[in-house]
């Protein structure tokens, strides 16, 4: 079960989702996932959306062994930050890959998965996970 | 602004309370405290309710008019507060501020959390509202799990032992063996806390706040309400401060740096006029141990990675250079969520009044409470000093 279960939210995002759609910033050159209107570090209100590099590195990560709700079954599942080409960081899930094979450092790229479901016969949300170079 | 002081304090004991409803346990509090100020309950003029995930877990929102009916206290002007974790110390802020601008003479905060109502996977669902659901919990995140991801940042950055921050565990549960509200009143060794089951690598059980509940409550007045009243042993709120952080912690340009909690605590000591050698006993968010040993490093009491140490010296025990968490932190005196910010600072109370029992800080007259919300995005800090 979603938490907060919704098809037009799915609908809404899927552009940043599935293209990794990010923010740069005119004013302090920071590049941000997701796309947003206003600088998270500056202030700036005129960020240019960018399609993001889909290659970076693993700068940290987790083994999640007790999940929320919606992802019951699924554990125990890799969550990296991961740092793209560029800078900007994605919190995502690793795939094609044993949890005792990730590392910091590990170069990744992104591709395109399953993440969950709204519910059993709910809309199915889709996204960016990364796999091993 | 109007000097504010706390004049009356009140707690449950932490635990599995199947019998008793979160309202239950607001009032108990509540009233525990309104008893210890030795006023009329009908004097509070404002109730500030402390309270994350009662939306969630009770389906009941709309607290502060709930618990002012239930505590015989029907018009009052009642508010609930929320900012995840540092619900409390937030609801705690608020009820300062009120008394501070002089609109209340008197006023109450309670800070309360039923978690047991729900099952393991639906609470940390609910913790989860705190992040960023469209873009965090998206990607199957837990709290525990972006803790790790600072956590293992830590040890890598630095080249610390994992045994040598989960020291901290160990820490807090020998500190709540003396104190009667805590919810695990027994020690455990660094053995038991290195191999208890992982929850989100290199997060072990042993170094997570327990779920538990809970409530704790303050009275608080300002200078024209103690000149009707007046009375011998005071604990003023000399300096209280709310900021916040950039929300989800992979955004912050360095996950390390804490630097909500920095600036809300250099608010807090300067309105207090103090600095952080002047401090007698300190609460620390101790949600996980490397939040703890991340705080005493961002307050200056050891270098960036030795942090560790203070811990290893048993300088954090009463006699210590540092005395912190002396009633058992989150780890063991225990984190019902919405009540934890007003339970840290009930603590320090009782050190300052020197009513801290076996655990006493001998002369205790600072003390400093830090209450974090989601990964220290929210942070609220409260400097109390003793007056006569």
């Amino acid at each position: 079960m979603v938490w907060a279960e919704s098809i037009p939210r799915a609908w809404r995002e899927r552009v940043k989702k599935y293209r990794l759609l990010g923010g740069k910033c005119p004013s302090c050159g920071s590049v941000v996932y997701p796309y947003r209107q206003v600088c998270p570090y500056c202030g700036s209100e005129v960020l240019q959306p960018v399609e993001l590099p889909r290659r970076g590195r693993v700068i940290s990560y987790t083994v999640v062994r007790h999940p929320p709700s919606d992802f019951v079954g699924k554990e125990p599942y890799v969550v990296a930050i991961v740092e793209l080409e560029g800078g900007a960081r994605v919190l995502a899930q690793l795939t094609d890959v044993k949890p005792e094979e990730v590392r910091e450092g590990m170069e990744v790229e992104a591709v395109f998965r399953r993440y969950r479901e709204q519910s059993p016969n709910g809309v199915i949300e889709y996204g960016i996970k990364f796999r091993p170079v | 602004m109007k000097r504010v002081f706390v004049i009356g304090a009140g707690a449950t004991k932490i635990g599995e309370h199947w019998d008793k409803s979160l309202r239950e346990l607001a009032v108990e509090a509540l009233l525990a405290a309104v008893r210890d100020a030795g006023i009329d309950k009908r004097e509070v003029q404002a109730l500030y309710v402390g309270n994350m995930m009662s939306g969630e877990l009770q389906g009941q929102e709309h607290l502060g008019a709930l618990v002012a009916t239930w505590a015989g206290m029907a018009g009052v002007a009642a508010f609930k507060v929320e900012a995840a974790c540092a619900s409390g110390g937030a609801a705690l802020h608020q009820a300062y501020l009120a008394a501070a601008s002089g609109l209340y003479d008197c006023v109450a905060v309670v800070g309360v959390e039923k978690m047991t109502d729900a099952l393991p996977n639906d609470v940390t669902s609910a913790l989860l509202t705190a992040e960023d659901q469209d873009y965090v919990v998206f990607a199957g995140a837990t709290f525990v799990g972006l803790n790790a991801l600072a956590y293992r940042m830590y040890l890598s950055r630095y080249g610390v032992k994992q045994e040598d921050v989960a020291r901290f565990a160990v820490h807090c549960h020998k500190m709540a063996v003396n104190n009667p509200y805590a919810q695990f009143r027994r020690e455990v060794t660094l053995e038991e806390v290195m191999s208890s089951p992982l929850i989100a690598d290199p997060i072990r059980l042993l170094e997570c706040a327990p779920v538990g509940d809970g409530a704790a409550a303050l009275v608080l007045c300002n200078e024209d309400f103690l000149k009707r009243n007046p009375r011998d042993v005071l604990v003023e709120i000399a300096g209280g401060a709310v900021a916040t952080d950039i929300l989800s912690v992979h955004e912050r340009k360095d996950p390390l740096a804490m630097a909500g909690f920095r600036k809300a605590a250099g608010e807090a000591m300067k309105r207090a006029g103090i600095e952080t050698k002047d401090v007698d006993v300190l609460e620390v968010h101790d949600a996980f141990t490397v939040l703890g040993i991340l705080t005493l490093e961002a307050l200056g009491y050891a270098p960036p990675g030795k942090g560790w140490q203070l811990v290893a010296d048993g300088e954090l025990e009463p006699g210590g250079r540092i005395p912190t968490n002396t009633m058992g932190g989150l780890k063991a005196r225990g984190h019902p969520v919405g009540g934890t910010g007003v339970y840290q600072v009930f603590d320090i109370v009782r050190q300052l009044r020197g009513e801290a029992g076996a655990n006493q800080v001998e002369g205790a007259e600072i003390g400093l409470a830090q209450n974090l919300g989601g990964v220290a995005g929210t942070v609220a800090v409260h400097v109390m000093r003793r007056v006569r």
